[in-house]
């Protein structure tokens, strides 16, 4: 039995869910096809759009203005700021309320768990208050039997930095009868809960204990950052509870996986997604491909359903299944390969040239991907399309490196928006 | 002070500190002064393997003789850095019927335990092994951790009243009158445990005798000394696996060959090796061919190594001698067995005596012939005890009390701390505080990583080389930045970052003979952490520069929840904020 569709998105990442979702809007009958969940429980949920250029020494102040220095086979060169423009519209729309940034074309300066500032587009309300062009006095709370950051030593870190605000650090006990190695994911799930906990020898809802744990250590802050484990379905709420509480501002401070903000940014996704009517197939990956007699158009993808190889048809296909991490691009100890459609993927044949001596250098396999052209087509060698009904997505494109750069998000937006739009209007 | 004595070794290696421990145990003063950290040289850079002896009984019985006495040793005074896996010698069809007879023959004439496995009998031991293996030689190798052995010879030395001093390079050696009387050297910071960004010195030490365990250096400090002490430096590389494909040390059983080793290690597999002389240890080539012939190679004895995940390669150098005028062409050639030199009856120089060759596993016992030496030279009629004496972790102690409940530790980490510790356990883990896990790949807490940077200052290095941290799957990718701030405050905000800077850059040095397939994937989620998430590749602070912070978005005025009576956002309907000045 075929199923049949007007669009198929591959991957469901912050790529996939966009142009999903643009592609809807166009009217078409999407649906996406993801393997494992996406890269967003490792990631930070911030939405870089583009915070360094080779031309720029520091961090740039308007992505926008910014475009021009870009090569020509840059991503954003190819789609143009129309379509980044139009992938935060999509964004700032789904995430309404939960997302801060959309009020202007600045880049915001952010407090990241390193302790380094960093530049990027949209960040999420809960860690708004943490912008450090913002001149109120902070404190940055580590809790300490949590290892990711020493709240004293981002302190003095952004002080280095020179930021224009007074800023302490304090380590604090975490409430609760926890055994010594507190588990990120049990007291998020405690403050979620409001379960009570025991401190300083009373028993009390999760969120008073925690507002009392930082109280000594307040003193004249008119903010104070925490690590982003505020809870998952109620963070709202637990903020809010804490910030009454304390009578001051709270933030999160983005840190490694397990991300809250990257997981409650995953679930804003997949709802939008529901509610645009997108059919949703995950659990299983898509390992190969028909193409109509002409070799050129794409007739169905395989997705290999536990050993059973069942085609998926559809007029359009975009591939966005991800860079090395999401697993849209592979290697062997012989090459780089797209293990899908078996796209173009630029490398060198040696693969001592695919890094740089130096761990932040430029790195060759940070650029790893399909090059497109401004249809976000993915090109062969020879810069021709692979097929004439395929479009890439997000991290597969490769070409820069949008880690440096700071354009991850960015790039799968604009991207995601223009294939998503261009697959639809094919229809 | 005492009358003893003050001997000065050279070299942070197993031979300079089991050296140093046998000296300072029999009552001598003792310096030992290291350029680096511990295990710096040839000894960080090693297969791990506890030999039997069995690779030797063929070729070279004496070191094979030597090794068998030496593993009983060791598995007594250094049971804490000491995994008895037992090993194996594996014939394929190929391989030569005359020389596994040999091999057999030749463990019998040395005392080492050997027994013939049939196919079936070695693929049930280990059942990744080829199908069509022909047989085996079971022998008693095992795996030993360098950094903790040579570590505990160190704190033994130290526990003895010698003086440790490390990143201390030797920069002269001070000869008057034909005698070498001491040297110089250049501390890295200090003296005393190593601090990022605290000035350095140079000291002159007086010593009445030099001993240089530097190895595959040794001819350096020869030239400074102006004696020739010719070493053959000779590379060999290793690769390290993401899991144990196996757990018993396999040995392919032909005559001396590449790539022909795989010793587990706690939670990996090292595939080794090759051997190729070089003439700079500190500057040879490290390439691409190596590694696969290390996967290639090795894959025919366990098939599954062709597209299993490697995690890292690294390299390091033999020390191999040979006296003036032997003339060997071939490196595999050359002896493994020590020299020691008399730089007086071998110079005319006294003062001053060179170690060099010699293997890891012999160590304890290159430092007691050493040491006879020089205790002979002052006649100093003082017995060695370093065979029977155990090192600190390795004393007797039970293993079987519930290490996790009385550190509040999971199960498999508390297990793991122990083992690693051993006898240390108590001391180290009962600290009141709390103890969560810093490093996840090797179940490292925070207690564990507190003890070493209490032993080694602020080089992260030292600290993973005594606990582990950074070395597992992920290579540091979840952990650097950790260690870096259990610095704090010990040590303040600019050391502490200087710390991770240089630890991330040594994991780096390695992961990058590693950049395929999986290990790939995982190098991008590291440099995504660190560089998306953390901006530690832009950090203003690292870089340099300034920010003018008026130039970005400052926010929206968002009134805090319950004081001004609004829970929402007060919008500024799309206007740059107030101090944001780029309108
Ligand atoms: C550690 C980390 C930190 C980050 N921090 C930031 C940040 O601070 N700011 C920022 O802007 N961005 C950040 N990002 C980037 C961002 O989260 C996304 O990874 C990026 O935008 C790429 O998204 P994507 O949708 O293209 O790919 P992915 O998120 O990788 O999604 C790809 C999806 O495709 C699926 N897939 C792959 N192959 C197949 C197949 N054969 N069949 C079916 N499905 C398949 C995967 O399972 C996955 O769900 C970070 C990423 C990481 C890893
Ligand atoms: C690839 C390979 C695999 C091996 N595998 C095994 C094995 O599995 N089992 C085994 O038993 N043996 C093995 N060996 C042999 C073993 O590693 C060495 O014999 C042993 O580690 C040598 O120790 P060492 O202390 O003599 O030298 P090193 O460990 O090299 O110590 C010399 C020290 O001197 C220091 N130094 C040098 N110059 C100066 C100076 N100017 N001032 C101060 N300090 C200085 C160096 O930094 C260095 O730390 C292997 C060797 C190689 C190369």
């Amino acid at each position: 039995m075929a199923i049949e569709e007007d669009v198929i998105v591959i991957g469901g990442g912050i790529a996939g869910s966009i142009a999903a979702l643009s592609a809807a809007d166009t009217g078409a009958q999407v649906r996406l096809v993801t393997h494992k969940k996406s890269t967003l429980r490792h990631a930070s949920g911030l939405i870089d759009v583009l915070g360094y250029t080779d031309g720029e020494s520091g961090p740039v102040h308007d992505p926008f203005t910014s475009l021009d220095g870009l090569p020509e086979e840059h991503p954003y060169s190819l789609v143009g700021e129309s379509a980044i423009r139009g992938g935060l519209e999509i964004f700032d729309t789904v995430t309404d309320g939960a997302y801060s940034g959309a009020h202007t074309d600045q880049n915001a300066l952010v407090t990241t768990s390193g302790g380094a500032i960093k530049p990027t587009a949209r960040y999420p309300t809960s860690a708004a208050a943490g912008l450090v062009s913002d001149d109120r006095s902070m404190l940055i709370v580590g809790f300490r039997s949590l290892t990711d950051f020493n709240g004293e030593l981002v302190a003095d870190h952004l002080a280095a930095a020179g930021v224009p605000f007074e800023v302490n650090g304090a380590e604090i006990e975490v409430p609760g009868n926890y055994r010594a190695d507190a588990r990120v994911t049990r007291i998020a799930n405690a403050l979620d809960l409001n379960k009570d906990l025991s401190y300083n020898g009373r028993t009390l809802p999760a969120r008073e204990a925690f507002a009392e744990a930082i109280k000594p250590h307040l003193g004249t802050a008119d903010r104070v950052g925490v690590p982003a484990l505020l809870g998952d379905d109620h963070a709202d709420d637990v903020r809010a509870d804490l910030e009454r509480s304390l009578g001051v501002a709270v933030f999160e401070i983005p840190m490694g996986p397990p991300s809250y903000p990257g997981l409650r940014l995953e679930d804003l996704l997949f709802d939008a997604l529901d509610d645009a009517g997108v059919r949703i197939s995950d659990g299983n990956p898509a390992v190969g491909y028909e193409t109509a007699a002409d070799g050129d158009t794409l007739e169905s993808i395989t997705i290999d359903r536990r050993g059973r190889e069942i085609p998926y048809h559809a007029e359009q296909f975009i591939l966005a299944t991800g860079g090395l991490v999401g697993k849209g691009i592979n290697s062997d100890r012989n090459g780089v390969y797209e293990p899908v459609f078996n796209c173009y993927v630029p490398h060198s044949d040696d693969r001592y040239q695919w890094f740089s001596e130096d761990a932040f250098g430029e790195h060759p396999f940070a650029t790893f991907g399909v090059p497109i052209d401004e249809h976000c087509q993915p090109l062969t060698a020879e810069g021709k399309t692979e097929f004439s009904n395929l479009r890439a997505a997000g991290g597969v494109i490769g070409g820069v490196d949008p880690t440096a750069e700071k354009s991850k998000s960015g790039v799968s937006l604009a991207t995601g928006y223009a294939a998503g739009r261009e697959a639809g209007e094919a229809i | 002070m005492t009358d003893a004595p003050h001997v000065l070794v050279i070299g942070g290696g197993s031979t300079g500190c089991g050296i140093a421990r046998d000296l300072a145990m029999r009552g001598l003063e003792v310096t030992l002064v290291e350029k680096g950290n511990l295990t710096h040289g040839t000894t960080g850079r090693m297969h791990g393997l506890l030999h039997s002896g069995g690779r030797y009984a063929v070729s070279d019985q004496a070191s094979a003789k030597e090794c068998i006495e030496e593993n009983r040793v060791l598995r007594e005074i250094a049971s804490h850095c000491v995994e008895m896996t037992g090993g194996l010698f594996v014939q394929r069809p190929e391989d030569p019927d005359e020389y596994f007879e040999e091999k057999l023959e030749g463990c019998r004439e040395c005392g080492i335990p050997a027994e013939v496995l049939s196919p079936e009998e070695a693929r049930e031991m280990e059942p990744y092994l080829a199908k069509d293996i022909k047989r085996a030689i079971k022998v008693p190798d095992g795996a030993i951790d360098p950094f903790r052995l040579c570590v505990a010879n160190a704190a033994s030395a130290q526990e003895h009243g010698a003086r440790i001093e490390t990143h201390a390079e030797v920069i002269d050696v001070l000869v008057e009158d034909g005698a070498v009387v001491g040297v110089e050297i250049k501390h890295d910071t200090g003296p005393g445990k190593r601090v990022h960004r605290e000035p350095g010195s140079t000291e002159k030490i007086h010593a009445d005798h030099v001993v240089s365990a530097t190895g595959a250096w040794a001819g350096k400090i020869g030239d400074m000394a102006g004696v020739d002490v010719e070493v053959r430096p000779s590379k060999g590389v290793m690769t390290i696996m993401n899991t144990r494909q196996v757990d018993t040390v396999v040995n392919r059983c032909r005559p001396k060959g590449d790539a022909d080793i795989v010793v587990p290690h706690e939670t990996t597999c090292i595939l080794g090796t090759t051997d190729i002389e070089v003439d700079d240890p500190d500057d040879y080539p490290e390439e691409e061919w190596e590694v696969d012939m290390m996967i290639d190679t090795l894959s025919e004895l366990v098939p599954m190594l062709a597209n299993a995940r490697t995690i890292r390669s690294f390299w390091g150098v033999r020390p191999l001698y040979e006296p003036p005028g032997t003339g060997t062409t071939d490196p595999t050639n050359i002896t493994r067995d020590f020299f020691l030199l008399d730089h007086e009856d071998r110079d005319g120089l006294s003062g001053m005596t060179s170690i060099v060759g010699g293997k890891f596993t012999t160590y304890r016992m290159m430092g007691e012939k050493i040491s006879d030496h020089v205790c002979e030279k002052f006649d100093i009629d003082a017995e060695c005890r370093t065979a029977d004496e155990p090192l600190p972790g390795s004393h007797d102690f039970s293993i079987l009390r519930d290490y996790m409940d009385e550190f509040g530790l999971r199960s498999p980490i508390g297990r793991r701390s122990v083992e690693r510790l051993g006898s240390r356990a108590e001391e180290v883990l009962k600290t009141g505080e709390p103890n969560p896990v810093v490093c996840e790949c090797e179940a490292v807490t925070r207690a564990e990583i507190q003890d070493a940077i209490d032993q080694s200052g602020s080089d992260l290095n030292a600290v993973r080389i005594r606990t582990r941290a950074s070395m597992g799957n992920c290579q540091g990718a979840f952990c650097c930045h950790r260690m870096a701030h259990e610095l704090y405050p010990t040590y303040d905000e600019p050391v502490a970052y200087e710390a991770f800077d240089e630890l991330f850059q040594e994991r780096w040095k390695g992961e990058r003979h590693a950049l395929w397939g999986e290990q790939l994937s995982q190098a991008m989620l590291k440099y995504s952490l660190h560089s998306t998430t953390m901006n530690a590749d832009h950090d203003a602070v690292r870089t340099g520069s300034a920010i003018d912070f008026s130039k970005f978005d400052s926010g929206q005025t968002t009134a805090v929840a319950g004081t001004a009576g609004t829970e929402t956002a007060a919008t500024d309907g799309g206007l740059p904020p107030a101090n944001g000045g780029d309108q």
